[in-house]
């Protein structure tokens, strides 16, 4: 048997525009030392999913520059690997055939070629905003055995807890575990299922879902294919109990970086040895803690230089923090430099941010304040 | 596929390092852990990519199956090429017979095939055994500008010293007329860094010489250098400044590690001018827990820090327990330290785990490291006396 994976890399780029302004959701940091794609790549590797595509869209330039040529995950391969789908746009047709597809239907429409060469038994589909450390052997075997036409990953959240958006999809769940219906979140109290997006279908399936869309003209994937066929076909839900997180803004990104502080969130992300997350890996040096640092729950990539004070944040590689500064509950992304004496609180900085000596920073926890990429305070 | 290369290195990688004991009781000299997240060949190797010097034999012998695997496609250092790039040179079985490397000339004689494969004009021998950055290609340069049939790198050290190296005696412009090894009252301070560019030719017709000796000990030091310094060939020496640490010794390894630290250390690695390169694992990022302390360190990694370190270099998914207190030390990958411990003054190898409330080295100094070997654990409560050593 054989498993092949196919990666959104746009979908829900919209939700967090401050950081897809340059980059898509894929590609944006996460975590001191990755990018979301790393997640969704690392799961397939670690199943042993070694031929993967990856749709794109628009802004895929620093996707391009962190995949290379996948070795890092290990899948540069002279069978199968990685493949980035960028759209094919062709100067010989008219105007509307070379229309950017839009929705996640339109995409695997666009990903044809790759599907129907892949040479593989089955396809797992996967976003980028969604963090978890998944065994997808197990849903492969789940979706195997039961015999289903599709399957779906869903977790249980308390809607209550976690901030959600009308992107979630809530699922509600019959009898064997079968899918009997799956609508837009709604803000509600209370404890629900929701999709995380990743699904299992056999290749064969999924052509013939691109044949059947293209020549009736579908477009949505819920509505045209799953809605469809809830009452045809077996369509079963696999529940992942695992640590899961969800970005759908800035303020997600904010609280789920924070979460990666607890016990609870490193060891699901990063506890098993032989699931490990895999990312473009670089040549910094070890992280320099000087006379004067005081660096408590944080979490800290190599090549950074602390004089100061660090709490309760995520420091990405090539962080500088001057002598006096005090960083707290703030998201600092790479080559940051805090001057001396600064304080910064309740922040996002993007890459390359210069925040100079004595300048005073804070945010709210609901309401980062959020430094785009290159500016200097 | 061959292209002709103007120079081809040969890196020595294949001595014992005996003077490390339990660090290298199961891997070679240049896969000792150095700096956190280095093995000491990755400075040899790196100073090579940057020199822009693309084809290198390594040279193994000894315990070679970490080192193997350390160096597998040159990945890393960007030597995975189709033209030259990083080759292991073991010794090997020949029609007429078979080897171990007899000594370092002896090792690059047995491997002039493969120096010839690329049709070279100069050789540069290297050995896997220093901590320094250099740029060859300006050695190359001053190799061939002075005309010379072999270049060695000197560095000055102070003249109390000077006995524990090879020493050369040079003229005003460079060049060498004498050459002692460790001399008893040394006349110079240029110490011999082990560093030479050969001429291939002459290179091989004395290798060649040399192999017809019984009476020799085929090596460059001992044999090789003095006997074309008698035969009158033109040999220079070439004056390297910088950071240069010989770590074949407990001490010397500790110290070199102790010169990252500091507000202005002694060696830096995160020069982007000058990158040091290594491979890497997957691991999280570093962390520093609720109570954990860190000062005047270097951390990489997958550690997890819930006690204190202190004036220490800790390698890759280090763990430090609650309360535990680590100072002075070098604590290599994967090494856990249980809550309440004390560490002092130590080198922990690899996969070391320390039990609860051990102590180890408390009373050390920088003349008296503890040393325990790759993968001992220590139970709880376990004392282990300043200096001692411990592998199994």
């Amino acid at each position: 048997m054989t498993v092949a994976g196919l990666i959104f890399s746009n979908i829900h780029d919209g939700c967090i525009p401050e950081m897809t302004r340059f980059r898509t959701m894929a590609s944006i940091p996460f975590g001191c030392r990755y990018r979301l794609v790393d997640f969704a790549l690392s799961n397939m590797v670690n199943s042993n999913i070694t031929n993967i595509g990856i749709i794109t869209h628009y802004n895929y330039r620093s996707l391009l520059d962190h995949i290379g040529t996948g070795k890092d995950w290990d899948l540069a391969r002279r069978s199968g690997g990685i493949k980035i789908l960028p759209p094919y746009v062709t100067a010989y047709e008219n105007a509307v055939a070379n229309r950017l597809y839009e929705s996640r239907l339109e995409a695997i429409i666009n990903a044809k070629s790759f599907v129907s060469r892949c040479n593989a038994d089955y396809v797992v589909l996967s976003d980028c905003d969604v963090i978890l450390n998944i065994d997808l052997g197990k849903v492969i075997e789940d979706h195997v055995n039961s015999g289903a036409y599709m399957t779906i990953v869903t977790k249980k959240v308390n809607t209550a807890e976690r901030h959600f958006d009308s992107n979630v999809k809530v699922v509600s769940v019959g009898e064997n575990n079968a899918l009997t219906d799956i609508a837009s979140y709604k803000p509600k109290n209370g404890v629900v299922e929701i999709s995380t997006n990743i699904m299992v279908i056999s290749r064969k399936d999924l052509e013939a879902i691109i044949d059947d869309s293209v020549s009736h003209g579908y477009t949505d994937f819920m509505k045209d294919v799953i809605k469809r066929n809830l009452k045809k076909k077996l369509i079963r839900t696999y529940k992942y109990d695992g640590w899961y997180a969800y970005i759908s803004s800035l303020e997600s990104y904010f609280s789920v970086s924070m979460r990666l502080l607890t016990e609870e969130a490193r060891e699901g992300l990063w506890g098993d040895r032989n699931r490990r997350i895999y990312t473009k890996l670089r040549n910094s040096a070890p992280t320099k803690y000087s006379d004067e640092a005081k660096v408590t729950n944080s979490l800290i990539a190599d090549g950074c230089v602390i004089e100061g004070t660090v709490e309760n944040s995520i420091l990405f590689r090539g962080v500088h923090v001057g002598k006096g500064a005090v960083v707290r509950n703030s998201v600092l992304l790479q080559d940051t430099y805090v001057g001396n004496n600064a304080t910064v609180n309740c922040t996002i900085t993007d890459k390359n941010v210069m925040i100079k000596d004595s300048r005073n920073l804070s945010g709210h926890e609901t309401m980062p304040f959020f430094i785009s990429k290159g500016s200097m305070v | 596929m061959y292209k002709k290369k103007e120079c081809v290195v040969m890196l020595l990688a294949g001595g014992q390092g005996s003077r490390l004991y339990a660090l290298t009781k199961k891997t070679a000299k240049p896969s000792v852990s150095y700096g956190g997240k280095y093995r000491i060949i990755d400075f040899p190797l790196s100073n090579c990519t940057n020199s822009g010097l693309d084809t290198v034999g390594v040279l193994t012998q000894y315990q070679p199956l970490y080192l193997n695997d350390y160096v597998g496609t040159g990945l890393p250092w960007d030597l995975d090429r189709t033209f030259g790039g990083v080759k292991i040179l073991p010794p090997y079985q020949r029609q007429d017979g078979s080897d171990w490397y007899k000594g370092t000339a002896n090792a690059i004689w047995q491997n002039m095939e493969f120096i010839n494969q690329y049709d070279a004009d100069l050789v540069l021998v290297l050995s896997g055994d220093h901590i320094y950055k250099m740029d060859y290609a300006k050695m190359i340069d001053y190799h061939k500008k002075t005309g010379a049939d072999c270049t060695i790198a000197v560095i000055d050290v102070p003249i109390e010293e000077a006995s524990r190296f090879g020493i050369m005696s040079t003229n005003p412009d460079g060049s060498i007329y004498k050459f002692t090894e460790k001399p008893k009252n040394p006349d110079s301070t240029k110490a011999s860094m082990g560093i030479y560019v050969f001429n291939k030719k002459k290179l091989e017709e004395y290798l060649k010489a040399d192999s017809l000796d019984p009476e020799s000990s085929n090596d460059f030091g001992k044999n090789v250098i003095p006997a074309m310094l008698n035969a009158g060939e033109k040999m220079f020496s070439y004056s390297f400044e910088g950071y240069w640490k010989d770590v074949g010794t407990i001490s010397s390894l500790w110290e070199a590690n102790m010169d990252l630290l500091g507000e202005k250390p002694e060696l830096v690695l995160d020069d982007e001018s000058w990158r040091i390169y290594s491979r890497q694992s997957a691991s999280a990022p570093q962390y520093v827990g609720e109570m954990g302390q860190v000062i005047n360190s270097t951390m990489t990694a997958g550690c997890e820090i819930f006690g204190t370190v202190k004036n220490s270099v800790l390698g890759q998914n280090v763990t430090i327990g609650a309360g535990a207190i680590v100072e002075n030390s070098v604590i290599m990958d994967n090494v856990t330290v249980g809550a309440g411990a004390r560490v002092n003054y130590s080198i922990l190898d690899s996969g070391v785990k320390v039990g609860c409330g051990a102590r180890i080295g408390i009373d050390g100094s920088p003349e008296s490291i503890a040393v325990i070997g790759a993968d001992v654990t220590l139970p709880d409560g376990e004392t282990v006396e300043a200096g001692s050593m411990i592998s199994e």
